[in-house]
Protein backbone atom coordinates (compact mmCIF):
# COMPACT_ATOMS: atom_id res chain seq x y z
CA UNK A 1 0.00 0.00 0.00
CA UNK A 2 2.33 2.80 -1.25
CA UNK A 3 0.54 5.96 -0.61
CA UNK A 4 1.48 8.97 -3.02
CA UNK A 5 2.85 12.41 -2.15
CA UNK A 6 -0.35 14.24 -2.74
CA UNK A 7 -1.82 11.49 -0.02
CA UNK A 8 0.89 12.26 2.58
CA UNK A 9 0.08 15.69 1.98
CA UNK A 10 -3.16 15.81 2.43
CA UNK A 11 -3.32 13.64 5.63
CA UNK A 12 -1.07 16.52 7.28
CA UNK A 13 -3.30 19.41 5.85
CA UNK A 14 -6.18 17.16 7.62
CA UNK A 15 -4.15 17.03 10.67
CA UNK A 16 -2.92 20.50 10.72
CA UNK A 17 0.83 19.43 10.29
CA UNK A 18 3.49 21.49 8.93
CA UNK A 19 6.03 19.06 7.49
CA UNK A 20 9.14 19.87 5.37
CA UNK A 21 10.42 18.05 1.93
CA UNK A 22 12.47 15.50 3.90
CA UNK A 23 9.60 15.25 6.48
CA UNK A 24 7.22 14.52 3.61
CA UNK A 25 9.56 11.86 1.96
CA UNK A 26 10.08 10.13 5.02
CA UNK A 27 6.44 9.96 6.30
CA UNK A 28 5.44 8.57 2.36
CA UNK A 29 7.98 5.81 3.02
CA UNK A 30 7.37 4.46 6.84
CA UNK A 31 3.69 4.82 6.73
CA UNK A 32 3.36 2.96 3.48
CA UNK A 33 5.49 0.27 4.54
CA UNK A 34 3.55 0.31 8.37
CA UNK A 35 0.33 0.42 6.32
CA UNK A 36 1.57 -2.39 3.89
CA UNK A 37 1.89 -4.56 7.10
CA UNK A 38 -1.52 -3.97 8.39
CA UNK A 39 -2.73 -5.14 5.10
CA UNK A 40 -2.88 -8.77 6.52
CA UNK A 41 -5.74 -7.90 8.65
CA UNK A 42 -7.84 -8.22 5.75
CA UNK A 43 -7.02 -11.49 5.42
CA UNK A 44 -9.38 -12.06 8.51
CA UNK A 45 -12.96 -12.96 8.04
CA UNK A 46 -14.66 -10.16 9.94
CA UNK A 47 -18.25 -10.10 7.95
CA UNK A 48 -20.13 -11.20 11.27
CA UNK A 49 -18.03 -10.01 13.73
CA UNK A 50 -18.97 -6.27 15.43
CA UNK A 51 -16.29 -3.73 16.19
CA UNK A 52 -14.99 -3.28 19.88
CA UNK A 53 -14.85 0.66 20.40
CA UNK A 54 -14.79 -0.18 24.20
CA UNK A 55 -14.38 -2.87 26.44
CA UNK A 56 -16.29 -1.69 29.13
CA UNK A 57 -20.46 -2.50 29.40
CA UNK A 58 -20.83 1.38 30.77
CA UNK A 59 -23.24 3.10 28.33
CA UNK A 60 -23.67 7.06 28.55
CA UNK A 61 -22.45 7.80 31.53
CA UNK A 62 -23.67 11.10 33.01
CA UNK A 63 -23.88 13.16 36.09
CA UNK A 64 -26.49 15.02 37.54
CA UNK A 65 -27.21 17.94 36.35
CA UNK A 66 -26.44 20.35 39.29
CA UNK A 67 -24.69 23.69 39.07
CA UNK A 68 -21.39 23.55 40.72
CA UNK A 69 -18.10 25.79 40.54
CA UNK A 70 -15.54 25.71 37.47
CA UNK A 71 -12.20 26.04 36.84
CA UNK A 72 -11.51 29.39 37.98
CA UNK A 73 -11.01 32.08 35.30
CA UNK A 74 -6.65 32.66 36.58
CA UNK A 75 -6.50 29.04 36.55
CA UNK A 76 -7.61 28.43 32.70
CA UNK A 77 -5.98 31.16 31.83
CA UNK A 78 -2.71 30.83 33.25
CA UNK A 79 -1.30 28.60 30.66
CA UNK A 80 -2.22 30.41 27.92
CA UNK A 81 0.22 32.07 25.49
CA UNK A 82 -1.70 34.54 23.85
CA UNK A 83 -4.08 36.32 26.58
CA UNK A 84 -6.09 39.40 26.11
CA UNK A 85 -9.36 40.82 28.33
CA UNK A 86 -9.28 37.95 30.49
CA UNK A 87 -9.84 35.76 27.13
CA UNK A 88 -7.49 33.40 24.88
CA UNK A 89 -6.30 35.74 21.97
CA UNK A 90 -6.62 34.19 18.34
CA UNK A 91 -6.80 34.82 14.95
CA UNK A 92 -9.95 35.60 13.08
CA UNK A 93 -11.84 31.99 12.79
CA UNK A 94 -14.33 33.13 9.64
CA UNK A 95 -13.10 35.69 6.65
CA UNK B 1 21.23 -1.46 53.50
CA UNK B 2 20.62 2.09 52.21
CA UNK B 3 17.43 3.32 52.64
CA UNK B 4 16.68 3.98 49.18
CA UNK B 5 16.90 0.32 48.51
CA UNK B 6 14.19 -0.37 50.58
CA UNK B 7 11.12 -1.61 49.46
CA UNK B 8 7.98 0.41 50.59
CA UNK B 9 6.55 -2.42 52.98
CA UNK B 10 10.29 -2.81 54.93
CA UNK B 11 9.97 1.68 54.89
CA UNK B 12 6.93 1.62 56.54
CA UNK B 13 7.76 -0.72 58.61
CA UNK B 14 10.46 1.24 60.03
CA UNK B 15 8.83 4.53 60.29
CA UNK B 16 6.21 3.04 62.20
CA UNK B 17 8.36 1.38 64.33
CA UNK B 18 10.15 4.86 64.91
CA UNK B 19 13.55 3.54 63.20
CA UNK B 20 13.64 6.01 60.48
CA UNK B 21 11.89 9.24 59.23
CA UNK B 22 10.06 10.00 56.20
CA UNK B 23 12.84 12.59 55.81
CA UNK B 24 15.89 10.42 56.84
CA UNK B 25 14.61 8.37 54.20
CA UNK B 26 14.00 10.61 51.40
CA UNK B 27 16.76 12.74 51.67
CA UNK B 28 18.53 9.10 51.10
CA UNK B 29 16.41 9.08 47.62
CA UNK B 30 17.70 12.45 47.04
CA UNK B 31 21.48 11.67 47.66
CA UNK B 32 20.88 8.65 45.19
CA UNK B 33 19.08 11.30 42.26
CA UNK B 34 22.22 13.55 42.37
CA UNK B 35 24.55 11.05 42.61
CA UNK B 36 23.32 8.52 39.69
CA UNK B 37 20.78 10.44 37.88
CA UNK B 38 23.35 12.45 36.00
CA UNK B 39 24.23 8.87 34.26
CA UNK B 40 20.38 7.37 34.55
CA UNK B 41 18.52 10.48 33.28
CA UNK B 42 15.50 9.27 34.57
CA UNK B 43 14.04 12.46 35.42
CA UNK B 44 12.50 15.16 33.55
CA UNK B 45 11.55 18.02 37.18
CA UNK B 46 12.43 17.18 40.51
CA UNK B 47 11.86 19.93 43.63
CA UNK B 48 14.25 19.11 46.02
CA UNK B 49 12.64 22.17 48.67
CA UNK B 50 9.44 20.53 47.85
CA UNK B 51 10.04 16.94 48.53
CA UNK B 52 11.61 18.00 51.53
CA UNK B 53 8.75 19.63 53.06
CA UNK B 54 6.22 16.89 52.00
CA UNK B 55 8.69 14.84 54.20
CA UNK B 56 8.94 16.68 57.06
CA UNK B 57 4.93 17.52 56.70
CA UNK B 58 4.64 13.12 56.50
CA UNK B 59 6.79 12.83 60.18
CA UNK B 60 4.71 15.20 61.50
CA UNK B 61 1.55 13.40 60.60
CA UNK B 62 3.09 10.43 61.90
CA UNK B 63 3.63 12.09 65.08
CA UNK B 64 0.49 13.37 65.86
CA UNK B 65 -0.49 9.61 65.13
CA UNK B 66 -2.06 9.89 62.10
CA UNK B 67 -0.82 6.88 60.10
CA UNK B 68 -1.77 6.60 56.06
CA UNK B 69 -1.13 3.29 53.30
CA UNK B 70 1.65 5.17 52.12
CA UNK B 71 3.13 7.87 54.88
CA UNK B 72 6.16 9.23 54.23
CA UNK B 73 7.07 7.18 51.28
CA UNK B 74 8.95 8.61 48.18
CA UNK B 75 7.02 8.38 44.74
CA UNK B 76 7.94 8.93 41.00
CA UNK B 77 5.29 9.93 38.74
CA UNK B 78 5.85 9.42 34.79
CA UNK B 79 5.34 13.00 32.83
CA UNK B 80 2.18 12.45 31.33
CA UNK B 81 0.27 12.21 34.81
CA UNK B 82 -0.92 15.89 36.28
CA UNK B 83 0.67 16.74 39.48
CA UNK B 84 -0.68 20.43 39.83
CA UNK B 85 1.72 22.68 40.57
CA UNK B 86 4.91 20.59 38.08
CA UNK B 87 5.59 20.93 35.40
CA UNK B 88 3.92 18.52 32.74
CA UNK B 89 5.78 18.01 29.28
CA UNK B 90 4.61 14.49 28.27
CA UNK B 91 8.35 14.49 27.27
CA UNK B 92 7.08 16.34 24.58
CA UNK B 93 8.42 20.16 23.34
CA UNK B 94 4.96 21.61 22.56
CA UNK B 95 3.94 21.12 26.62
CA UNK B 96 7.52 22.65 27.49
CA UNK B 97 6.44 25.27 30.11
CA UNK B 98 2.76 23.29 30.67
CA UNK B 99 2.08 23.40 34.50
CA UNK B 100 -1.16 21.66 35.27
CA UNK B 101 -3.71 23.56 37.54
CA UNK B 102 -5.44 20.45 39.41
CA UNK B 103 -3.77 16.74 39.66
CA UNK B 104 -5.06 13.40 38.40
CA UNK B 105 -7.23 11.37 40.36
CA UNK B 106 -4.39 8.91 41.01
CA UNK B 107 -1.76 11.46 42.49
CA UNK B 108 -4.22 12.76 44.76
CA UNK B 109 -5.40 9.46 45.95
CA UNK B 110 -1.44 8.52 46.61
CA UNK B 111 -1.37 12.04 48.61
CA UNK B 112 -4.49 11.37 50.33
CA UNK B 113 -2.36 8.11 51.47
CA UNK B 114 0.85 10.30 52.54
CA UNK B 115 3.48 9.93 49.83
CA UNK B 116 6.32 12.38 49.08
CA UNK B 117 6.03 12.89 45.42
CA UNK B 118 9.76 13.51 44.19
CA UNK B 119 8.89 14.34 40.67
CA UNK B 120 8.32 13.51 37.21
CA UNK B 121 10.13 10.82 34.87
CA UNK B 122 11.03 10.85 31.24
CA UNK B 123 8.94 8.99 29.49
CA UNK B 124 8.15 8.65 25.12
CA UNK B 125 6.83 12.10 24.13
CA UNK B 126 2.71 11.82 24.71
CA UNK B 127 3.56 7.70 25.73
CA UNK B 128 4.46 6.90 22.10
CA UNK B 129 7.31 4.65 22.35
CA UNK B 130 8.74 1.49 23.71
CA UNK B 131 12.21 2.98 24.67
CA UNK B 132 12.08 6.42 26.21
CA UNK B 133 14.00 7.22 23.08
CA UNK B 134 11.14 9.82 21.53
CA UNK B 135 11.21 12.05 24.43
CA UNK B 136 12.24 15.51 23.14
CA UNK B 137 14.59 16.63 26.29
CA UNK B 138 17.09 12.79 26.07
CA UNK B 139 16.72 9.42 26.46
CA UNK B 140 16.76 7.46 29.44
CA UNK B 141 19.46 5.16 30.25
CA UNK B 142 18.76 1.82 31.48
CA UNK B 143 20.95 1.20 35.11
CA UNK B 144 21.99 -2.43 34.26
CA UNK B 145 23.78 -1.50 31.31
CA UNK B 146 23.60 2.38 30.39
CA UNK B 147 24.74 2.02 26.34
CA UNK B 148 20.68 0.34 26.59
CA UNK B 149 17.74 1.61 26.71
CA UNK B 150 14.99 1.30 29.95
CA UNK B 151 11.96 0.00 27.68
CA UNK B 152 9.34 2.35 26.71
CA UNK B 153 7.36 4.31 27.33
CA UNK B 154 7.75 4.72 31.22
CA UNK B 155 11.49 4.17 30.84
CA UNK B 156 12.11 6.94 33.03
CA UNK B 157 9.75 5.37 36.05
CA UNK B 158 11.52 1.68 35.62
CA UNK B 159 14.76 3.17 35.65
CA UNK B 160 14.34 5.30 38.72
CA UNK B 161 13.10 2.73 40.42
CA UNK B 162 15.31 -0.09 39.77
CA UNK B 163 17.97 2.58 40.94
CA UNK B 164 16.64 3.31 44.03
CA UNK B 165 15.62 6.56 42.86
CA UNK B 166 12.03 6.30 44.10
CA UNK B 167 10.67 3.24 46.09
CA UNK B 168 7.51 2.96 43.65
CA UNK B 169 6.21 5.25 40.95
CA UNK B 170 3.21 5.41 38.30
CA UNK B 171 3.57 5.00 34.83
CA UNK B 172 0.73 4.49 32.04
CA UNK B 173 0.37 1.20 29.81
CA UNK B 174 -1.62 1.47 26.42
CA UNK B 175 0.13 -1.29 24.62
CA UNK B 176 2.80 -2.07 27.14
CA UNK B 177 4.06 0.85 28.45
CA UNK B 178 4.44 -0.08 31.96
CA UNK B 179 5.17 -3.68 31.80
CA UNK B 180 8.23 -4.04 29.18
CA UNK B 181 10.18 -1.29 30.69
CA UNK B 182 9.55 -3.10 33.78
CA UNK B 183 11.06 -6.43 31.92
CA UNK B 184 14.23 -4.50 30.49
CA UNK B 185 14.82 -2.91 34.05
CA UNK B 186 13.96 -5.60 36.25
CA UNK B 187 11.54 -4.57 38.76
CA UNK B 188 7.89 -5.31 38.54
CA UNK B 189 5.09 -3.45 36.75
CA UNK B 190 1.52 -3.80 36.35
CA UNK B 191 -1.35 -3.01 34.23
CA UNK B 192 -4.56 -2.91 35.79
CA UNK B 193 -8.20 -3.56 33.86
CA UNK B 194 -9.17 -0.79 31.81
CA UNK B 195 -11.47 0.88 33.88
CA UNK B 196 -10.15 -0.20 37.06
CA UNK B 197 -8.02 3.09 37.77
CA UNK B 198 -9.22 6.64 36.58
CA UNK B 199 -7.98 8.11 33.96
CA UNK B 200 -8.53 11.74 35.13
CA UNK B 201 -5.43 13.73 34.71
CA UNK B 202 -3.72 11.36 32.44
CA UNK B 203 -3.09 13.03 29.35
CA UNK B 204 -4.65 11.52 26.77
CA UNK B 205 -2.72 8.99 24.28
CA UNK B 206 -5.24 6.43 23.16
CA UNK B 207 -8.90 6.81 25.00
CA UNK B 208 -10.19 3.44 24.67
CA UNK B 209 -6.39 1.50 26.07
CA UNK B 210 -4.85 3.66 28.22
CA UNK B 211 -4.43 2.89 32.17
CA UNK B 212 -2.41 4.57 34.89
CA UNK B 213 -0.20 1.76 36.72
CA UNK B 214 2.35 0.82 39.42
CA UNK B 215 5.57 0.00 39.53
CA UNK B 216 8.10 -1.15 42.35
CA UNK B 217 10.47 -3.61 43.50
CA UNK B 218 8.24 -6.06 44.54
CA UNK B 219 4.88 -7.67 43.68
CA UNK B 220 3.71 -6.48 47.53
CA UNK B 221 4.54 -2.84 46.83
CA UNK B 222 3.01 -3.19 43.68
CA UNK B 223 -0.56 -4.45 45.58
CA UNK B 224 -0.02 -1.48 48.18
CA UNK B 225 0.05 0.71 45.24
CA UNK B 226 -3.12 -0.41 43.30
CA UNK B 227 -5.02 -0.44 45.95
CA UNK B 228 -4.38 3.40 46.55
CA UNK B 229 -5.22 4.37 43.01
CA UNK B 230 -7.67 2.11 41.76
CA UNK B 231 -11.35 2.39 42.43
CA UNK B 232 -14.44 4.31 40.62
CA UNK B 233 -14.14 8.15 40.14
CA UNK B 234 -17.22 10.43 38.84
CA UNK B 235 -14.39 12.51 36.97
CA UNK B 236 -13.53 8.86 34.77
CA UNK B 237 -16.58 7.94 32.53
CA UNK B 238 -14.91 4.98 31.64
CA UNK B 239 -13.86 4.33 35.28
CA UNK B 240 -15.85 1.32 36.47
CA UNK B 241 -17.90 0.97 39.49
CA UNK B 242 -16.37 -2.40 41.28
CA UNK B 243 -15.04 -2.76 44.37
CA UNK B 244 -11.51 -2.41 45.16
CA UNK B 245 -10.36 -5.75 47.11
CA UNK B 246 -7.44 -5.96 49.54
CA UNK B 247 -4.78 -6.38 47.51
CA UNK B 248 -2.27 -7.19 49.67
CA UNK B 249 -4.16 -8.90 52.27
CA UNK B 250 -5.22 -11.46 49.53
CA UNK B 251 -1.30 -12.14 48.50
CA UNK B 252 -0.40 -15.24 50.45
CA UNK B 253 -1.24 -18.58 50.95
CA UNK B 254 -0.61 -21.40 52.39
CA UNK B 255 -0.92 -23.63 49.42
CA UNK B 256 1.42 -21.88 47.08
CA UNK B 257 -0.32 -22.11 43.59
CA UNK B 258 -1.91 -25.25 44.12
CA UNK B 259 -5.12 -25.27 42.08
CA UNK B 260 -4.45 -22.23 39.96
CA UNK B 261 -4.21 -22.93 36.22
CA UNK B 262 -1.72 -21.45 34.20
CA UNK B 263 -2.49 -20.95 30.40
CA UNK B 264 0.99 -20.71 28.19
CA UNK B 265 0.16 -19.41 24.62
CA UNK B 266 2.22 -21.20 22.39
CA UNK B 267 1.79 -17.86 19.69
CA UNK B 268 4.13 -15.98 22.64
CA UNK B 269 7.39 -18.03 21.96
CA UNK B 270 7.68 -16.16 18.99
CA UNK B 271 10.65 -17.54 16.70
CA UNK B 272 13.03 -15.21 16.68
CA UNK B 273 12.81 -14.16 19.88
CA UNK B 274 15.86 -14.01 22.40
CA UNK B 275 16.70 -17.53 23.72
CA UNK B 276 17.48 -16.71 26.83
CA UNK B 277 14.15 -14.90 27.17
CA UNK B 278 11.97 -17.92 26.00
CA UNK B 279 14.33 -20.51 28.50
CA UNK B 280 13.96 -17.66 31.63
CA UNK B 281 10.12 -17.96 31.34
CA UNK B 282 9.50 -21.22 30.68
CA UNK B 283 12.15 -22.36 33.85
CA UNK B 284 9.94 -19.56 35.62
CA UNK B 285 6.40 -21.54 34.26
CA UNK B 286 8.24 -24.91 35.59
CA UNK B 287 8.90 -23.04 39.17
CA UNK B 288 5.21 -22.26 39.02
CA UNK B 289 4.82 -26.11 38.75
CA UNK B 290 6.20 -27.15 41.24
CA UNK B 291 4.96 -24.56 43.46
CA UNK B 292 1.44 -26.73 42.80
CA UNK B 293 0.08 -24.82 39.38
CA UNK B 294 -1.80 -26.65 36.83
CA UNK B 295 0.47 -25.79 33.61
CA UNK B 296 -0.99 -26.90 30.21
CA UNK B 297 -0.76 -25.24 27.04
CA UNK B 298 -3.58 -22.77 25.40
CA UNK B 299 -3.71 -20.88 22.10
CA UNK B 300 -4.47 -16.95 21.35
CA UNK B 301 -5.18 -17.38 17.64
CA UNK B 302 -5.34 -14.23 16.71
CA UNK B 303 -1.95 -13.17 18.57
CA UNK B 304 -0.55 -12.17 15.45
CA UNK B 305 -3.15 -9.46 14.47
CA UNK B 306 -2.46 -7.58 17.88
CA UNK B 307 0.17 -5.56 16.31
CA UNK B 308 -1.76 -4.48 13.06
CA UNK B 309 -4.35 -3.83 15.14
CA UNK B 310 -2.84 -1.64 17.72
CA UNK B 311 -0.90 0.45 15.47
CA UNK B 312 -4.47 1.21 13.78
CA UNK B 313 -6.45 1.73 16.73
CA UNK B 314 -4.28 3.38 18.66
CA UNK B 315 -2.95 6.08 16.46
CA UNK B 316 -6.68 7.14 15.43
CA UNK B 317 -7.33 7.41 19.05
CA UNK B 318 -4.24 9.72 19.60
CA UNK B 319 -5.13 11.42 15.82
CA UNK B 320 -8.30 12.92 17.36
CA UNK B 321 -6.76 13.30 21.16
CA UNK B 322 -3.62 15.39 20.25
CA UNK B 323 -6.11 17.60 18.29
CA UNK B 324 -6.05 19.62 21.30
CA UNK B 325 -3.02 21.07 21.22
CA UNK B 326 -3.33 24.03 19.00
CA UNK B 327 -1.44 26.93 20.74
CA UNK B 328 -4.85 28.51 21.93
CA UNK B 329 -5.17 27.46 25.20
CA UNK B 330 -1.83 26.12 26.51
CA UNK B 331 1.27 24.62 24.98
CA UNK B 332 3.76 26.07 22.31
CA UNK B 333 2.39 28.83 19.97
CA UNK B 334 4.37 29.40 17.11
CA UNK B 335 2.47 32.56 15.10
CA UNK B 336 1.66 32.08 11.25
CA UNK B 337 -0.18 34.50 9.19
CA UNK B 338 -3.64 33.00 10.22
CA UNK B 339 -5.44 30.79 12.05
CA UNK B 340 -4.68 27.11 10.26
CA UNK B 341 -1.16 28.39 9.33
CA UNK B 342 -1.00 29.06 13.05
CA UNK B 343 -1.52 25.56 13.95
CA UNK B 344 0.03 23.73 11.03
CA UNK B 345 3.08 25.70 12.10
CA UNK B 346 2.60 25.41 15.91
CA UNK B 347 1.92 21.74 15.68
CA UNK B 348 4.83 20.69 13.11
CA UNK B 349 7.32 22.33 15.21
CA UNK B 350 6.03 20.89 18.76
CA UNK B 351 5.50 17.42 17.77
CA UNK B 352 7.97 15.03 17.60
CA UNK B 353 8.91 12.45 14.46
CA UNK B 354 6.82 9.57 15.98
CA UNK B 355 4.07 11.60 17.47
CA UNK B 356 3.63 13.50 14.04
CA UNK B 357 3.98 9.51 12.15
CA UNK B 358 1.21 7.93 14.49
CA UNK B 359 -1.05 11.33 14.12
CA UNK B 360 -0.78 10.84 10.42
CA UNK B 361 -1.43 6.87 10.66
CA UNK B 362 -4.40 7.80 12.68
CA UNK B 363 -5.38 10.47 10.54
CA UNK B 364 -5.11 8.31 7.60
CA UNK B 365 -7.20 5.19 8.97
CA UNK B 366 -10.01 7.57 10.14
CA UNK B 367 -10.45 9.44 6.92
CA UNK B 368 -13.40 9.30 4.60
CA UNK B 369 -12.76 6.11 2.02
CA UNK B 370 -10.31 4.18 4.27
CA UNK B 371 -12.28 4.48 7.74
CA UNK B 372 -14.22 0.64 6.44
CA UNK B 373 -10.93 -1.00 5.10
CA UNK B 374 -8.49 0.29 8.31
CA UNK B 375 -10.07 1.51 11.51
CA UNK B 376 -13.53 -0.55 11.63
CA UNK B 377 -11.58 -3.57 10.56
CA UNK B 378 -9.22 -3.06 13.17
CA UNK B 379 -12.44 -2.62 15.76
CA UNK B 380 -13.63 -6.22 14.68
CA UNK B 381 -10.40 -8.03 14.79
CA UNK B 382 -9.73 -6.50 18.42
CA UNK B 383 -13.14 -7.90 18.98
CA UNK B 384 -11.63 -11.33 17.82
CA UNK B 385 -8.14 -11.23 20.39
CA UNK B 386 -10.73 -10.08 23.23
CA UNK B 387 -12.72 -13.57 22.58
CA UNK B 388 -9.39 -15.66 22.05
CA UNK B 389 -8.64 -14.35 25.60
CA UNK B 390 -12.22 -15.14 27.35
CA UNK B 391 -12.20 -18.26 25.87
CA UNK B 392 -8.51 -18.69 27.14
CA UNK B 393 -10.02 -18.13 30.66
CA UNK B 394 -12.71 -20.85 30.85
CA UNK B 395 -9.76 -22.79 30.90
CA UNK B 396 -7.25 -21.05 32.48
CA UNK B 397 -7.06 -18.75 35.57
CA UNK B 398 -3.87 -16.78 34.38
CA UNK B 399 -2.06 -16.89 31.59
CA UNK B 400 2.05 -16.53 31.49
CA UNK B 401 4.34 -15.62 29.27
CA UNK B 402 7.27 -13.40 28.29
CA UNK B 403 6.55 -9.56 28.96
CA UNK B 404 9.60 -8.84 25.95
CA UNK B 405 11.13 -10.76 23.22
CA UNK B 406 14.33 -9.86 24.27
CA UNK B 407 16.47 -7.99 26.93
CA UNK B 408 17.30 -4.38 27.15
CA UNK B 409 18.32 -3.47 23.21
CA UNK B 410 21.12 -0.32 22.82
CA UNK B 411 20.24 3.29 22.68
CA UNK B 412 19.93 3.60 18.65
CA UNK B 413 19.15 0.05 17.69
CA UNK B 414 15.51 0.33 16.79
CA UNK B 415 15.49 3.99 15.90
CA UNK B 416 16.02 3.84 12.33
CA UNK B 417 13.00 1.12 11.35
CA UNK B 418 9.40 2.13 13.37
CA UNK B 419 8.07 -1.19 12.74
CA UNK B 420 11.39 -2.58 14.32
CA UNK B 421 10.40 -0.78 17.61
CA UNK B 422 6.81 -1.54 17.32
CA UNK B 423 8.24 -5.42 17.51
CA UNK B 424 9.08 -4.61 20.97
CA UNK B 425 5.71 -4.83 22.14
CA UNK B 426 4.03 -7.40 20.23
CA UNK B 427 3.54 -9.75 23.77
CA UNK B 428 1.80 -6.87 25.79
CA UNK B 429 -0.47 -5.50 22.99
CA UNK B 430 -3.19 -7.97 23.07
CA UNK B 431 -3.36 -7.50 26.78
CA UNK B 432 -4.25 -3.32 26.41
CA UNK B 433 -6.66 -4.49 23.04
CA UNK B 434 -8.98 -6.92 25.63
CA UNK B 435 -8.86 -4.59 28.52
CA UNK B 436 -7.26 -7.22 30.16
CA UNK B 437 -5.24 -6.48 33.28
CA UNK B 438 -1.03 -7.63 33.43
CA UNK B 439 2.01 -7.96 35.31
CA UNK B 440 5.47 -8.44 34.74
CA UNK B 441 7.82 -9.13 37.56
CA UNK B 442 11.72 -10.73 37.41
CA UNK B 443 12.07 -14.26 36.41
CA UNK B 444 16.18 -14.02 35.43
CA UNK B 445 18.99 -12.26 33.47
CA UNK B 446 20.67 -12.86 30.20
CA UNK B 447 24.28 -13.82 29.88
CA UNK B 448 24.95 -10.19 29.78
CA UNK B 449 23.19 -9.56 32.76
CA UNK B 450 20.36 -8.05 31.77
CA UNK B 451 16.88 -8.52 33.11
CA UNK B 452 14.12 -10.56 32.03
CA UNK B 453 10.43 -10.56 32.70
CA UNK B 454 7.92 -13.25 33.68
CA UNK B 455 4.15 -11.84 32.56
CA UNK B 456 1.84 -13.04 34.13
CA UNK B 457 -2.24 -11.87 32.51
CA UNK B 458 -5.24 -12.55 34.26
CA UNK B 459 -8.96 -11.54 33.49
CA UNK B 460 -10.70 -8.34 33.51
CA UNK B 461 -10.66 -7.57 37.28
CA UNK B 462 -8.95 -10.21 38.05
CA UNK B 463 -5.88 -8.56 39.39
CA UNK B 464 -6.58 -10.45 42.76
CA UNK B 465 -5.10 -14.14 41.50
CA UNK B 466 -2.22 -12.37 39.41
CA UNK B 467 -1.31 -10.49 42.61
CA UNK B 468 -0.96 -13.72 44.25
CA UNK B 469 0.23 -15.81 41.23
CA UNK B 470 3.50 -13.37 40.88
CA UNK B 471 3.88 -12.95 44.58
CA UNK B 472 4.16 -17.04 45.06
CA UNK B 473 6.45 -16.94 42.07
CA UNK B 474 8.53 -14.00 43.51
CA UNK B 475 8.75 -15.39 47.08
CA UNK B 476 9.99 -18.32 46.13
CA UNK B 477 12.76 -17.15 43.65
CA UNK B 478 15.61 -14.43 44.43
CA UNK B 479 15.90 -12.69 41.24
CA UNK B 480 13.78 -9.42 42.54
CA UNK B 481 16.49 -9.29 44.95
CA UNK B 482 19.40 -8.41 42.58
CA UNK B 483 20.13 -4.88 42.24
CA UNK B 484 21.67 -3.11 38.76
CA UNK B 485 26.11 -2.33 39.52
CA UNK B 486 25.56 0.94 41.07
CA UNK B 487 27.07 3.27 41.94
CA UNK B 488 28.08 4.75 38.47
CA UNK B 489 28.95 8.73 37.98
CA UNK B 490 30.79 8.59 41.15
CA UNK B 491 30.47 11.20 43.59
CA UNK B 492 27.19 13.01 44.21
CA UNK B 493 27.00 16.40 42.93
CA UNK B 494 28.00 18.51 45.75
CA UNK B 495 26.37 21.75 45.58
CA UNK B 496 22.94 19.91 44.45
CA UNK B 497 23.93 17.92 47.89
CA UNK B 498 24.73 21.36 49.64
CA UNK B 499 21.59 22.91 48.96
CA UNK B 500 19.19 19.70 49.72
CA UNK B 501 21.13 19.51 53.49
CA UNK B 502 20.62 23.55 54.21
CA UNK B 503 16.97 22.90 53.32
CA UNK B 504 16.49 19.72 55.97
Amino acid sequence: MKLTLAQVEHIAELAKLSLSDEEKARYQEQLSAILEYAERLQAVDTSAIPPTATVLPLRSVVRADEPRESMSRDDVLANAPQVEAECFRVQAVLD
Amino acid sequence: MAFHDLTIHESLDLMRHGELSSVELTQSVLERILTVDNDIQAYLTLAPEWVLDQARQADERRARGKDAPLLGVPLAIKDVICVEGLSCTCGSRILENFVPPYSATAVERLRAAGCVILGKTNTDEFAMGSSTENSAYFTTHNPWDLSRVPGGSSGGSAAAVAAGMALGALGTDTGGSIRQPASLCGVVGLKASYGRVSRYGLVAFASSLDQIGPLARSVRDVALLLGVIAGHDPRDSTSMPAAVPDYVGGLGSPDGLAGIRVGVPREYFIPGMQPEVAEAVRAAIEVMRGLGAHVREVSLPNTDYGLPVYYLIAPAEASANLARYDGVRYGLRVDGEAMWETYRQTRGAGFGSEVKRRIMLGTYALSAGYYDAYYLKAQQVRTLIKADFDAAFREVDVIACPASPTTAFKIGEKTGDPLQMYLSDVLTLPCNLAGICGISLPCGFDRNGLPIGLQILGPAFGEQTVLRAAHTYEQATEWHTSKPPIPIGGEPDEASLAETEESA
